[in-house]
């Protein structure tokens, strides 16, 4: 350490939990969208590590669509239960049930986009001022102009012309009655980012990004999971294959992927030789050139 | 540093340089961003096919490089960039950060933005037009920012048939701009973004160029130098009171070093009090460290328990920043709505927040020829100016060109909240 030079996964760090405390600073009600999945899980590690030896001075919020892998509530339940965590579930089927969404219909039908009804609802319901998301820029076009500091008006909607300039690390979350943020501590992280962070730093991951038999089914390319609520199209049908998730999300727009990774390593390594995006995994985003784009305005994480 | 095994070689050690680009549309600027990408292998398969289809609805036959970094659908068609856009590609050597900006006169608060976090600047020149007054105005943008170094890249050489002369010409046309524009560091690169020549590949239709490629350059360029490790400055961002049992009477404070390398039994003073006390530890969840230094986000206790909050600076005692209500600056406007001679805002500065009243407009720069204008005071949209401001309380700093984290402000308008300007004192 005689040169004062820092490695860009430690200067990555750095910037996060900057961010962070920044959010634990300037806002009153705070929260922290927590889903499983291993950008969540680092961005809940890197609070940890902001607040430090405080235990994290907000909640963190999980929407649950119901359509989840099992193993994933098992880990977000253990996680915040051995860290002192406290986490806030609301589910989709209850925007479902009181009529406020209504369930898509069809063999590609997915929660994914009912999520945001869900989210916005108890982001009022809570009074949150702002909400920490794991959102990266590298993950999607839409995505690659997204602040720090994402101001929502209080439909909780983006407006991508209409962003506030973020210059240097000043954050401005000044903000009227009403209005919130979503603030993206990861923004700067890419997938091998995250993973080489998670093999640094050893953080637990769910198993299911680790390589396991399961049944499965190919929709255009894409394998997805079976599950009670999957329908299948004619000429789909189930086979057990050696699968990993490279993103864990809503199990019925969730690519898994064929692989034999097994440890931390291996992942790293298909990362690195990896020919396709994680998102390109996601079902939900193949909908259109302007997906993500179209979700994001109305307020989507 | 990690004892780990490393399962892909490098990356644990990999340096992070981020760079802003700076040119217009007909620059090609986003081929040479594509180009990095592409010849980097930063792009995926998915993101090509998207590429493919994108480019084949617009009736082109080749791949369009330049779709790539066009993000939002409103650019996408009407073909324009117009907002900062950040891309991300590694090498075994470092891992890159593009912030992605238009180069438009109109855009000049989104250049602004882009090389507020910039080490490196590339500014693209067309062969065939030579220095043209938005290079200047590119250039000029990069040394108010205070960015360390400028790439100058002579592009579209394979339109001037690889010619050197011409690529010299270019070079000293910029010249007589080096010293008004106080930049340490510029260097020129012949390219050809769209065929490839010296980007990622040595082009073998220049010989006479014997320089490295544009990555090799961005890969090795130090830019170790560029925090400030002269003045030691730490903004408190956070005051940690755990309130549990074990950690009862704990108190840290957290914040990024702004400035300088701290060590545990230092004598330091907290401002604006100016209390005298020792730094007692430097605290991390993984345990205490040895030293600290920028940009690292650590928690500072102290040996003595004084009333320290957000907004108060630790620094040493022999070495403390200016202390001020009063204070000039450079400041870009990034507001439609002019600013307002003798009007109220709202500052942030590091770690606080304060108000402020603009005192006065000494002049506005031209930044197309650098020229000072005394007369007119109207400080609209993409304007720069020297300004003085005057603050509610005393706030702590260090000129910009000495640190960039407590020499930069932004205004913030009181009825909007938008951040209106971006300031560098003087």
């Amino acid at each position: 350490m005689s040169d004062y030079s820092i490695t860009h996964l430690r200067e990555l760090e750095a910037e996060a939990i900057y961010v962070i405390r920044e959010v634990g600073a300037q806002f009153e009600k705070p929260t922290l969208l927590f889903s499983g999945g291993k950008d969540s899980i680092v961005m809940y590690h890197l609070a940890r590590k902001a607040f430090w030896p405080q235990i994290v001075p907000f909640p963190c919020m999980h929407i649950d669509t119901g359509h989840n892998f099992e193993e994933t509530l098992k880990f977000r339940d253990h996680l915040m239960e051995s860290t002192g965590g406290r986490v806030i579930v609301r589910l989709v089927q209850d925007s479902i049930d009181a009529g406020k969404v209504v369930e898509e219909t069809g063999v590609n039908a997915s929660r994914n986009v009912l999520q945001t009804v869900t989210l916005l609802d108890a982001i009022e319901e809570f009074k949150f001022d702002a909400a920490l998301g794991g959102g990266r820029r590298d993950e999607e076009k839409a995505r690659a102009k997204e602040r720090f500091f994402s101001h929502r008006d209080d439909f909780g909607q983006w407006d991508p012309k209409n962003q506030r300039p973020e210059l240097w690390n000043i954050f401005n979350g000044k903000k009227h009655m009403g209005e919130h943020f979503r603030v993206f501590p990861l923004s700067n992280w890419t997938e091998m980012d995250v993973w080489q962070y998670i093999y640094l730093e050893d953080i637990d991951i769910p198993n299911l990004y680790y390589t396991h038999k399961r049944e499965v089914f190919n929709r255009d390319g894409t394998w997805l999971a079976k599950a009670p609520f999957m329908q299948l199209k004619e000429d789909e049908f189930y086979e057990m294959r050696d699968v990993r998730c490279r993103t864990i999300g809503d199990i019925s727009c969730t690519g898994l992927t064929l692989s034999t990774a097994n440890t931390l390593e291996d992942i790293i390594q298909e990362v690195a030789a990896a020919r396709s995006t994680e998102r390109g995994g996601r079902y939900d985003d193949k909908r259109s050139e302007a997906a993500m784009e179209d979700r994001k305005k109305e307020g989507y994480f | 540093m990690s004892t780990k095994e490393n399962p892909a070689p490098g990356y644990l050690d990999m340096e992070l340089l981020r760079f802003t680009t700076a040119g217009s549309v007909d620059d090609g600027k986003s081929t040479l961003i594509g180009r990095l990408l592409y010849d980097s292998k930063a792009i995926f398969e998915d993101q090509m096919e998207q590429l493919e289809m994108a480019s084949q609805r617009r009736g082109e036959e080749q791949i369009n490089l330049a779709l790539l970094t066009d993000g939002l659908r409103a650019e996408r068609e009407q073909g324009i960039t117009i907002d900062v856009a950040y891309r991300y590609f590694a090498t075994p050597k470092r891992k890159f950060i593009i912030a992605d900006t238009p180069g438009h006169v109109q855009y000049t608060r989104n250049m602004v933005t882009g090389a507020s976090t910039a080490n490196l600047a590339i500014i693209l020149v067309d062969a065939r037009h030579g220095v043209l007054e938005q290079t200047i105005r590119h250039s000029y943008i990069a040394s108010l920012l205070g960015i360390p170094h400028i790439l100058i890249c002579v592009n579209k050489m394979d339109l001037v048939e690889y010619g050197e002369e011409v690529f010299e010409d270019i070079r000293s046309q910029f010249d007589p701009f080096k010293e008004t524009l106080n930049i340490g560091d510029v260097r020129f690169i012949p390219i050809s973004a769209l065929k490839g020549d010296n980007v990622v590949d040595k082009s073998t239709n220049m010989s006479w160029y014997d320089g490295p490629t544009l990555l090799e350059m961005l890969e090795t360029i130090n830019i170790r130098s560029d925090a400030d490790f002269v003045n030691r400055r730490f903004p408190v961002q956070y005051v940690i009171r755990p309130q549990r049992e074990e950690y009862h009477d704990y108190r840290g404070y957290a914040g990024r070093v702004a400035g300088g390398v701290w060590k545990p039994g230092e004598k330091v003073a907290v401002l604006p009090g100016g209390f005298e006390t020792t730094l007692e530890a430097i605290d991390t969840m993984t345990g205490e460290i040895e030293e600290a230094f920028p940009p690292q986000s650590v928690t500072f206790r102290l040996a003595h328990d004084i009333d320290i909050s957000r907004g108060d600076m630790i620094v040493p005692v022999e070495q403390q920043p200016h202390i001020g209500q009063e204070f000039d600056l450079m400041v870009c406007w990034l507001s439609e709505k002019p600013m307002v001679l003798g009007g109220k805002y709202v500052i942030r500065h590091t770690t606080s927040e304060l108000r402020g009243i603009i005192r006065e407009v000494d002049y506005k720069v031209n930044i197309n020829n650098l020229n000072e204008n005394k007369e007119d005071k109207s400080v609209g949209l993409n304007e720069i100016a020297k300004i003085k401001i005057k603050t509610s309380k005393p706030i702590f700093y260090d000129s910009y060109e000495e640190n960039h984290i407590t020499g930069s402000i932004i205004i913030i308008d009181e009825g909007t909240n938008n951040t209106v300007g971006a300031g560098m004192i003087i």
